[in-house]
């Protein structure tokens, strides 16, 4: 279970990151590289982004990638098939993230089939909210993955406890309000929201949206498990190319002690 | 039974997590402000007195000989205060927003019709105003952004997707998960998540119980037929609700672009090319692709050219209580020239789409029918496009010289 895996993984490192990437973008062999930098660079599990043409809860940065990648010829079946290629060549596990849309309109019992067989361990949909989402549940319950869903700083402490009877194998914590991309306050106003998903829930805290150096992630040690870099990736491959990826991502930790 | 916010499978609430407090909040607050009858009085007389309400009910006698069958009246929605039935919508939240103690707004256009009102609402109330258009729309309707401008709004040109609406409605969502604390989003037409589409009809059903009243007492019956363009269906749904339990055939006509064969246009209910999918925080009909990305569309009007329709007429639509035609960029200049010729009216461009639909069944029907067709705006905004449609020469030429006299300047 995912779960299980990252509290294993925490042994090893007081701090997991998860990287974000959108598939097809700018091209899918740069996101091969991409990828396999990643991984080489220690990161604990990523999410696959199948790119929308309406997502509303992304800022411009990965905004941009979306439309770029669709430009260039994405489809939801290349994505599947990217998701698959990479389960079996990493030994990580990749989430999916993408809009509901995509699942509805694939279908969601096989959407869901297609990626247990791609070797996938869950899923991120920020446009679902567990009200809307009993067919998806269901769906993701019966081949086994995880539905991973979203905690914000005004989600109440009430609804915080009914989110994590849905949610599997981690929880993603939003740090602030608006989009992804923008400047967070890594302040105590965080830590006391990161206690209080703290206490709703026992599966590993995640906490994304504007983490971006290795100040940010040192803040998170001790207060949430994950770090996730997202939209800071996306500029590093834009400035750098993904020879940039590696060292980005091994700056953000220090080295592993043995 | 039926979930809130849904309309039989339509409908529903797919908002980001960060949201969902703001839309509890605004729940609440329409459903008090609903069963408040002394809101809806305040609504009522601010309309009144700001916005030229009742709107007339105008009776078109030379469209009615030129035909020679049903008898023609226009709503005329286009003699509200800034020149389209938009300014329901807008000043009914503009209460409810200084009922939730809200300082600042924000809202998506396309025409620039809402924009407009939102500004001008912003403007009364004293709120701060933002504005997301599409960059193509921007260059489309320029006149409307000088206003919105001068009205004192920030006008965001948004230059990503389509750069259509639908680009500014996911922009003016981005905007409003930073700032909900002391934002309202002003959205513009019966679509969205709940409540959206159910307050925005009910704001518009001012439209309708007045259609419906005066109809009545002009004519001594209800009317066989109505008619209303379908942009999100805002317009629509204000009439059509005036005679939902009524036997009256309701009509929705939509954006037929160059022709439903040719792919560009945004008929979702009249045409086969649209189906169902979530987004923009709902479930209704979409003109997307196999994938679920959301297709380009076409209209000659701004303001119908977009990819989803209020989940209320989807339903509808299903049910059998709503027809659903579509008019073609041509048909609806054509019904626009004759329009204004016949009866000295110059509906939107918009609007003339209903015009099309109802000059094509008209004929057919005897004069002791009587049909309503829901002038929503006014198309002095669409100079431009007009002009261009009809290849006026010496429009151009105006054109020409106010330019280098600018560049001489």
């Amino acid at each position: 279970m995912l779960a299980e895996h990252l509290r294993t993984k925490q042994r090893e490192r007081e701090i997991l990151l998860m990287t974000h990437i959108v598939m097809g973008y700018p091209s899918f062999e740069d996101s091969l590289r991409v990828v396999e930098a990643m991984v080489e660079a220690g990161v604990e599990i990523m999410e696959l982004q199948i790119p929308f043409s309406e997502p509303i809860a992304d800022g411009p940065v990965i905004l941009h990638a979306n439309q770029r990648s669709l430009q260039a010829g994405s489809s939801v079946e290349k994505c599947l098939e990217f998701g698959e290629e990479v389960a079996k060549r990493f030994d990580i596990p990749f989430l999916l993230m993408s809009y509901y849309n995509i699942l509805f309109k694939y279908g969601v019992d096989a959407f869901t089939k297609r990626m247990a067989e791609a070797g996938l361990a869950g899923a991120i949909v920020p446009d679902l909210p567990p009200e809307e989402a009993d067919e998806y549940l269901a769906a993701m319950a019966a081949h086994d993955l995880s539905p991973v869903f979203i905690l914000s700083p005004r989600t109440t402490d009430e609804r915080m406890a009914q989110i994590s009877k849905v949610t599997q194998g981690l929880v993603y914590c939003v740090a602030r309000k608006g989009v992804t991309g923008q400047e967070t306050s890594f302040s105590d106003e965080l830590d006391g929201y990161l206690t209080r998903c703290r206490a709703a829930t026992d599966l590993p805290l995640a906490l994304g949206f504007g983490v971006k150096d290795r100040a940010d992630v040192d803040f998170l040690r001790g207060r949430a498990d994950l770090a996730v870099i997202g939209t800071q990736t996306i500029r590093v491959v834009e400035e750098e190319g993904v020879e940039g990826v590696k060292p980005f991502i091994e700056g953000l930790r220090p080295p592993r002690s043995s | 039974m039926a979930e809130p916010g849904y309309y039989g499978q339509f409908g529903g609430s797919f908002i980001p997590e960060i949201l969902v407090a703001t839309f509890e909040e605004l729940v609440l607050a329409f459903e008090e402000a609903k069963a408040d009858p002394e809101f809806w009085n305040t609504y009522k007389k601010l309309m009144g007195s700001y916005s030229c309400r009742p709107t007339p009910l105008t009776y078109a006698e030379n469209l009615t000989r030129h035909f020679g069958g049903a008898r023609i009246y226009i709503k005329r929605e286009d003699l509200n205060h800034t020149g389209a039935h938009k300014a329901n919508n807008v000043m009914g939240q503009g209460l409810l927003v200084k009922r939730m103690g809200k300082g600042r707004v924000i809202a998506e256009t396309g025409a620039g019709q809402h924009g407009v009102a939102t500004a001008t609402m912003a403007a009364k109330f004293g709120f701060d105003c933002t504005i997301y258009m599409g960059e193509v729309d921007v260059q489309r309707q320029r006149p409307n952004v000088f206003w919105m401008e001068r009205l004192g709004a920030t006008v965001v040109p948004v230059t990503e997707g389509t750069r259509t609406l639908k680009d500014a409605i996911n922009e003016a969502f981005r905007d409003w998960v930073s700032a909900m604390d002391d934002t309202h989003y002003v959205l513009g037409t019966a679509c969205g998540p709940h409540p959206f589409p159910e307050m925005v009809t009910w704001f518009q059903s001012i439209i309708g119980q007045e259609a419906r009243r005066q109809v009545l007492e002009e004519t001594g019956r209800l009317p066989a037929r109505v008619y209303a363009c379908v942009g999100g269906g805002s317009n629509a749904m204000g009439i059509f609700s005036g005679f939902l339990e009524d036997d009256v055939e309701l009509v929705g006509v939509e954006a037929g672009g160059r022709g439903l064969e040719t792919g560009a246009h945004a008929a979702r209910l009249a045409s086969s090319d649209a189906s169902l999918g979530v987004a923009q925080g709902y479930k209704t009909f979409f003109l997307q692709d196999d994938d679920g990305q959301m297709k380009e569309t076409h209209s000659v009007a701004a303001g119908l050219d977009y990819v989803g329709v209020s989940p209320i007429l989807s339903h509808l639509k299903e049910s059998g209580r709503v027809r659903f035609a579509a008019a073609t960029d041509k048909e609806v200049v054509d019904a626009l020239s004759l329009t204004i010729r016949k009866e000295g009216l110059i509906p939107a461009l918009e609007s003339a789409h209903g015009f099309v639909q109802a000059f094509k069944e008209a004929p057919a029907l005897s004069h002791d029918d009587v049909i309503v067709i829901n002038q929503s705006g006014r198309g002095d905004k669409d100079i431009f496009t007009v002009a261009d449609a009809f290849e006026d020469p010496s429009w151009k030429q105006f054109i020409r010289d106010k330019a280098e006299e600018y560049d001489a300047g």
